[in-house]
C-alpha cells in the first residue's frame, strides 16, 4: 500500500516560530562567519551579528506577543502562550547582555576574557604563540545564539522529545564556552569537563524519565500526558518514576540541590562573562521549561511532586545559604547565591496558584518577575567581577576587594545595589521578586514554608552583607589590592540599564508585575 | 479632603533631594545646605501638621495593582507627632555633630553624615506617613541602609561590628515582618480583597490562628526596634560605638517606629489578636522595663546607660499601649514625643561630654560640674526628663500611662512604679558619680571648656520643648488624645467604666 510511505509535509508557523528560526539562523550564519570572514574583522562581524540576531528576535517575540500569536505550533511540538512570550522576552534580554559581556575587551587590556587558541595545551608553546598573534576565538559568540536558541526553543516545547533536543542544544555550547577562560585555564577545563559529565548524566535521566512517561501516557505530548493522568488508568509507578527522573534533568539545570555539585565549580572555572550569562539564562530556561512540565504535563498529579520539589527546595535553600557563608571567593560566593536563589523560585513554584481573571499574583508571574530581578541584579554583579582586576587578571579573592568603596565609590555603590537586590533589601527589584513569590506560596498553602524561606532569606544575607563590608568597612589588605579597570562601552550599558532596571523595577514594578501575572496561563 | 499640592509627598521628599544635592557639594557649603535642607523640612512639617488639625490629609495613587499596592500616606494625629518629632531631632543632631568630620577615624566627610541623616529622615517620615502596609514595609526596611551607614561610618573603634550586628537583628526582625507582609496578602486573596491599604486590611478579619501568628510577626519586628527586653541587645552596643548624634537618631527617631508599628498595625490591623497577646506582652513590657533600669544602674559606661534606660522607656511605652485604654495610650503616644526629646538631650550632653574626655566610662569623670557648669546643668535637667520629674513633659506621659492603666491592671501599675523609683536611682547616681565631688586629676587635665555656644544651640531647643511640654502640654496633648480615642475605636475596646462609689 502507498499509505506507508506517505509522508506528510510538515506544516509551520513562520511567524510564530520566526524568533526561534532567527537565531537558530544566525548562529548558522556565524559559523560561516568564521570560515569566510578574514581575521581582523570576524570580532566586529560576529558582535554584528549575534546583537542584531538578539535584537530581532526580541522584537519579534514582542511583536508577535502584542499581536496575540498564540497556539500550538510545528504539529504539536511548540507552543507560544503567555509564559512562552514572558520567557522569551526575559531570555533575549539576558541574551542581549550576555553579547555585551562577550564584546567586552576593554577590561583585560584589549583582549576578550576568552583563550586566545582554546585547542592549545596550556603553557605551552603554541598557546604562547597564539597569545604573540593575538588570536581570539570569535567562535563564542554563535554558540552564545546556539544556547540561546536551545534556551527559547526549551521554555516552548510541547513536547518531551523536543524538550530534550532543547536541552542539549542549550548545554553543548555552554560546556564548550566554559572552558575557554584566557586566565587560569586548566581550572576552567577541569570545570567544563565537570560540567559536560554531570551534564551528560543528567540528560540521561531525563530521557530515562521521558522513556517511562512515553511508557505511561503512549504520548510525548504534554497535553496528552496530563490526560493519561487525569483517567489514571495505567501504572502509578511509571508516572512516578519518570517524574522523578525527569525532575533531576531539570534540577540539575536549575542548581538545586542535591544536583548542585558542579555550580560552584563551573562558576568559577568558567570566563565570567559565561557564568553571567549562563547563571541567569539557564537557569531562567530551566525553570521555564519545569514550570511547564510540571504545571501543565503533570498538573493533575501536583500532590504527587509537591512534597517532592518542596523538600528540595529547603535542601536547597539550606545548602545555598548556610555553605555560602564561609566561602571567600566572590565569584564562588555568587555561585552559592545562585543556589539559593534556586530555592527561592521553587518555593514559588510549589504553591501552584493558577492565573486568575483578576490582576492578583499567581506562581508563574511572580516566579518570571523574581527571575527578572535576579537576573539583572546577576549580569551587572558579574559584570563588575570582570572589572575588578589585579596584575592583569580578576581578582576574586574577597580581600581584594576590601577598600573599594574608598577608591572606586561608584563601582562600590552599584555592587552594593545589586547585592541589596539579592538580598531582597527595599527598595530594589529583587524584594518585589522575593514578596510576590512568597505571597504566591502563601496563597498557594505554603505559609510555614515561606516562614523558612524567609529565615534562609537572612542568612543569605549575611553573606552579600560580607562583600558589602568588604567594600565598604574593611582596610585593604597590603599587596592585594585591587584595581577597577575601565571598560568599554560594552560593559558601561549592560552596569548601567542593570541598575536602572533593579531600582525601577524596585520602585515601580506595576506593569511589569501585572504583564507577567496576566500572561501567566499555559496553553495544552 | 482633596490636595492639589502633594504637600506629604513633598514634606517626605524634600531631605532626600538635599542629601543628593549634598554629595554634589564640598566641605562647610554643603553642611550648610544640608543644615538649610533639615530646617526647611522642619517648617514645612509643623506647617504640615497645622494643616493637618483639621482633618487628616491624605495623599492615595494606586501604586502596584497586582499586589493591591498604593501610594498611600497619611497625615492624622498619631502620626502628626511622630512626623514634629523626626523634623525636630534632625536639625539637631546636624548642629550638635557639625564638627563629625574632625572625629578620629572618621570614614567619610561630615557632608556624608549629614547627607545620610537627611535620607534617613526621608524614610522615617515616610514610615510615620504610610497609609499602606507594603510601602510602609519597605520604607521600614529602607531606614536599615543610611543607619548602618551611619553607625559603621563614624565612632568607636569596634562600630563596624556594632553595625553589623544593628543590620543583621534588623534585618531579621524585617524578614520575619516580610513573611507577615506576605501573610497578610494571602489572607486578603482568600478572602477575596487584594489590597493592602491599612485602611481596607482593617475592614479583613484576621481571626483564629492564623491572624495570631501574623500578629506574632509584625510584633516581632517592632519589639526589635522598640528593644523589649531579650530582643534589645543590639542596642546598646550600637549606642556605645556610634556618636551621639546617631544614637540620637537611632533612639529618638528610629525606635518609636516600633513602638509606632505596634499601635498601626499590631493594634489596628489585628485587634483580636493584640487582645489575645495583650496578657504575655503586659509582662514582657514591665519586666523589659525593670531590666532596663537595673542595666541602666549598673552600667560603666555612659553611652551605653542612656541606651538601658531606653530599653526601660520602650517597656513603659508598650506598657501603656496594651494596656489600651485611652487614657494610657495617649500618654504612650506622649511619651514617643517626649522620650524623643529627653533621650536626645541626654545623648547629646553625654556625647559633648565623652568627645571632651576621650572615654565613656563613669568612673573617668568626678566634679565636672564645676569645671563645665552649663554642660552639668544640661545633663541634669535632661537627667530628670528621664526620671519624669513634674513639669517636664515626661512626668505628663508617665502620669497618663499610670492613671489609664491603673483602671484595668492595677496589680501590674503597681510593679511598674517600682521601675519609676529605679529611674530615679540610677539617673540621680549617675549624676553623682559624674558631676558632683572634687574635681579629679583627670576631668581636670581633659575637661578644659564648657558648652561652646554651637553645642548649646543644639541642646537648648530640646530643653525648652522639654518645660513647654511639662508645663502646657494641652495643646499637644488634645490632639493625641483624639488619635488615642481613633485607635481605641478601632481596636474595639471599651474603657473601663469608672467606679464611682454610690452616694458620693
Amino acid at each position: 500500500m502507498s499509505t506507508i510511505l506517505e509522508i506528510t509535509a510538515p506544516t509551520l508557523e513562520w511567524l510564530q516560530l520566526s524568533p526561534l528560526l532567527v537565531l537558530l539562523g544566525a548562529g548558522a550564519v556565524g559559523v560561516l562567519v568564521e570560515a569566510f570572514v578574514p581575521r581582523t574583522a570576524r570580532y566586529a562581524v560576529q558582535v554584528f551579528i549575534a546583537g542584531l540576531a538578539v535584537v530581532a528576535a526580541l522584537g519579534l517575540t514582542i511583536n508577535n506577543w502584542v499581536a496575540g500569536e498564540t497556539g500550538i505550533a510545528a504539529m504539536g511540538s511548540v507552543v507560544t502562550d503567555g509564559p512562552t512570550y514572558v520567557f522569551w522576552t526575559m531570555l533575549l534580554v539576558f541574551g542581549l547582555g550576555g553579547v555585551a559581556l562577550f564584546a567586552e575587551r576593554g577590561v583585560g587590556g584589549g583582549q576578550s576574557a576568552f583563550a586566545a587558541s582554546a585547542a592549545t595545551v596550556p603553557g605551552s608553546p603554541l598557546e604562547r604563540e597564539a597569545e604573540r598573534l593575538k588570536r581570539e576565538h570569535t567562535e563564542v559568540f554563535p554558540l552564545l545564539v546556539f544556547a540561546l536558541f536551545g534556551m527559547l526553543l526549551f521554555v516552548a516545547s510541547n513536547d518531551l522529545l523536543i524538550l530534550f533536543v532543547a536541552l542539549e542544544i542549550l548545554s553543548l555550547p555552554l560546556y564548550l564556552l566554559s572552558g575557554m577562560a584566557r586566565r587560569r585555564r586548566l581550572l576552567s577545563q577541569e570545570a567544563a569537563l565537570k560540567y559536560f559529565l554531570l551534564g551528560a548524566f543528567a540528560s540521561g535521566f531525563f530521557l530515562f524519565g521521558a522513556a517511562l512517561l512515553y511508557g505511561y501516557s503512549g504520548s510525548f505530548e504534554l497535553g496528552a500526558i496530563a490526560d493519561a493522568i487525569t483517567e489514571g488508568t495505567s501504572s502509578n509507578l511509571l508516572l512516578l518514576a519518570g517524574m522523578v527522573l525527569l525532575a533531576v534533568g531539570l534540577l540539575f539545570k536549575i542548581g538545586a540541590v542535591p544536583f548542585h555539585a558542579w555550580t560552584p565549580d563551573v562558576y568559577v572555572g568558567a570566563p565570567t562573562p559565561v557564568t553571567g550569562f549562563m547563571a541567569i539564562a539557564t537557569k531562567t530556561a530551566a525553570v521555564g521549561a519545569l514550570l511547564r512540565i510540571f504545571y501543565v504535563a503533570l498538573g493533575a498529579a501536583r500532590w504527587d511532586w509537591q512534597p517532592l520539589l518542596t523538600g528540595v527546595a529547603i535542601a536547597t535553600m539550606l545548602v545555598g545559604s548556610v555553605v555560602a557563608l564561609v566561602q571567600t571567593d566572590v565569584k564562588r560566593l555568587l555561585a552559592y547565591s545562585s543556589i539559593a536563589h534556586a530555592g527561592f523560585i521553587l518555593v514559588g513554584a510549589v504553591g501552584v496558584v493558577a492565573a486568575a481573571e483578576d490582576v492578583s499574583l499567581n506562581s508563574v508571574g511572580s516566579i518570571a518577575f523574581y527571575l527578572l530581578a535576579y537576573g539583572f541584579a546577576t549580569l551587572g554583579a558579574f559584570a563588575i567581577v570582570t572589572m575588578v582586576r589585579r596584575s592583569g587578571g580578576e581578582a576574586n579573592h574577597l580581600n581584594a576587594w576590601r577598600g573599594l568603596g574608598r577608591s572606586h565609590p561608584v563601582v562600590a555603590t552599584v555592587m552594593t545595589l545589586f547585592l541589596l537586590s539579592f538580598a531582597g533589601i527595599p527598595p530594589t527589584a529583587g524584594f518585589v521578586g522575593k514578596l510576590a513569590v512568597f505571597a504566591a506560596a502563601w496563597a498557594g498553602g505554603y505559609g510555614w514554608l515561606v516562614f523558612l524561606a524567609v529565615v534562609f532569606s537572612l542568612v543569605a544575607a549575611f553573606l552579600y552583607l560580607k562583600i558589602v563590608v568588604a567594600m565598604w568597612f574593611q582596610d585593604p589588605v597590603e599587596g592585594e589590592t585591587a584595581e577597577v579597570a575601565t571598560p568599554s562601552l560594552w560593559t558601561w550599558c549592560v552596569l548601567v540599564v542593570a541598575a536602572l532596571a533593579t531600582i525601577v523595577l524596585g520602585i515601580l514594578p506595576g506593569g511589569l508585575l501585572e504583564l507577567f501575572n496576566g500572561a501567566a496561563e499555559f496553553i495544552r | 479632603m482633596i490636595n492639589s499640592i502633594p504637600l506629604l509627598t513633598i514634606l517626605a521628599l524634600l531631605p532626600l533631594v538635599g542629601a543628593l544635592v549634598l554629595l554634589l557639594l564640598k566641605g562647610n557649603t554643603g553642611k550648610l545646605v544640608g543644615l538649610g535642607f533639615a530646617l526647611t523640612t522642619t517648617i514645612l512639617g509643623v506647617v504640615a501638621f497645622v494643616l493637618s488639625l483639621g482633618g487628616p490629609l491624605v495623599e492615595n495613587v494606586p501604586w502596584i495593582r497586582a499586589i493591591g499596592a498604593n501610594y498611600a500616606l497619611e497625615l492624622d494625629g498619631l502620626s502628626g507627632v511622630l512626623v514634629l518629632l523626626t523634623v525636630i531631632l534632625v536639625p539637631v543632631v546636624m548642629i550638635a555633630e557639625w564638627n563629625v568630620d574632625e572625629t578620629p577615624a572618621a570614614r567619610w566627610t561630615g557632608r556624608t553624615y549629614f547627607s545620610l541623616a537627611l535620607m534617613m529622615q526621608t524614610f522615617a517620615l515616610y514610615v510615620f506617613m504610610a497609609g499602606d502596609l507594603l510601602l510602609f514595609y519597605i520604607v521600614f526596611e529602607a531606614t536599615l541602609i543610611p543607619m548602618y551607614f551611619l553607625i559603621g561610618g563614624w565612632g568607636g573603634a569596634k562600630r563596624s561590628a556594632a553595625a553589623m550586628k544593628f543590620l543583621l537583628v534588623s534585618l531579621a526582625g524585617g524578614l520575619v515582618m516580610l513573611v507577615g507582609v506576605a501573610g497578610v496578602y494571602a489572607v486578603g486573596a482568600q478572602q477575596g480583597q487584594v489590597s493592602f491599604l491599612l485602611s481596607d486590611l482593617q475592614q479583613i478579619d484576621f481571626g483564629g490562628a492564623v491572624g495570631n501568628w501574623l500578629f506574632v510577626a509584625f510584633f516581632f519586628a517592632f519589639a526589635l526596634k522598640a528593644p523589649l527586653v531579650g530582643l534589645h541587645t543590639w542596642l546598646p552596643d550600637a549606642a556605645e560605638q556610634a556618636r551621639a548624634g546617631t544614637s540620637t537618631l537611632l533612639v529618638g527617631v528610629l525606635d518609636k517606629i516600633g513602638a509606632f508599628g505596634m499601635i498601626k498595625v499590631c493594634l489596628m490591623v489585628f485587634p483580636e489578636a493584640s487582645r489575645w497577646a495583650t496578657p504575655v506582652i503586659l509582662v514582657w513590657a514591665i519586666v523589659s522595663m525593670i531590666y532596663g533600669a537595673l542595666m541602666a544602674f549598673g552600667t560603666k559606661d555612659l553611652l551605653r546607660f542612656v541606651s538601658y534606660t531606653s530599653i526601660s522607656h520602650f517597656g513603659f511605652m508598650v506598657f501603656g499601649i496594651f494596656a489600651m485604654t485611652t487614657q494610657s495610650l495617649t500618654g504612650s503616644i506622649f511619651y514617643m514625643l517626649a522620650h524623643g526629646f529627653s533621650s536626645a538631650a541626654l545623648f547629646l550632653v553625654i556625647g559633648f561630654l565623652v568627645h571632651r574626655r576621650g572615654t565613656a566610662e563613669i568612673s573617668a569623670f568626678g566634679g565636672v560640674q564645676k569645671v563645665a557648669p552649663v554642660l552639668a546643668g544640661f545633663l541634669l535637667i535632661a537627667g530628670l526628663a528621664t526620671l519624669s520629674l513634674p513639669g517636664l513633659a515626661n512626668f505628663v506621659s508617665e502620669f497618663l500611662v499610670m492613671a489609664g492603666a491603673w483602671q484595668r491592671y492595677p496589680i501590674h501599675t503597681a510593679v511598674i512604679t517600682i521601675g519609676m523609683v529605679l529611674a530615679a536611682v540610677y539617673v540621680l547616681s549617675m549624676y553623682r558619680r559624674t558631676m558632683t565631688g572634687p574635681v579629679t586629676s583627670q576631668t581636670a587635665e581633659h575637661i578644659t571648656e564648657d558648652l561652646t555656644t554651637r553645642e548649646r544651640a543644639a541642646v537648648v531647643p530640646l530643653l525648652v520643648l522639654l518645660l513647654v511640654f511639662g508645663f502646657y502640654p494641652s495643646p499637644i496633648l488634645d490632639v493625641v488624645d483624639d488619635a488615642a480615642t481613633g485607635v481605641m475605636s478601632v481596636v474595639g475596646v471599651q474603657d473601663p467604666a469608672p467606679q464611682i462609689e454610690e452616694g458620693n
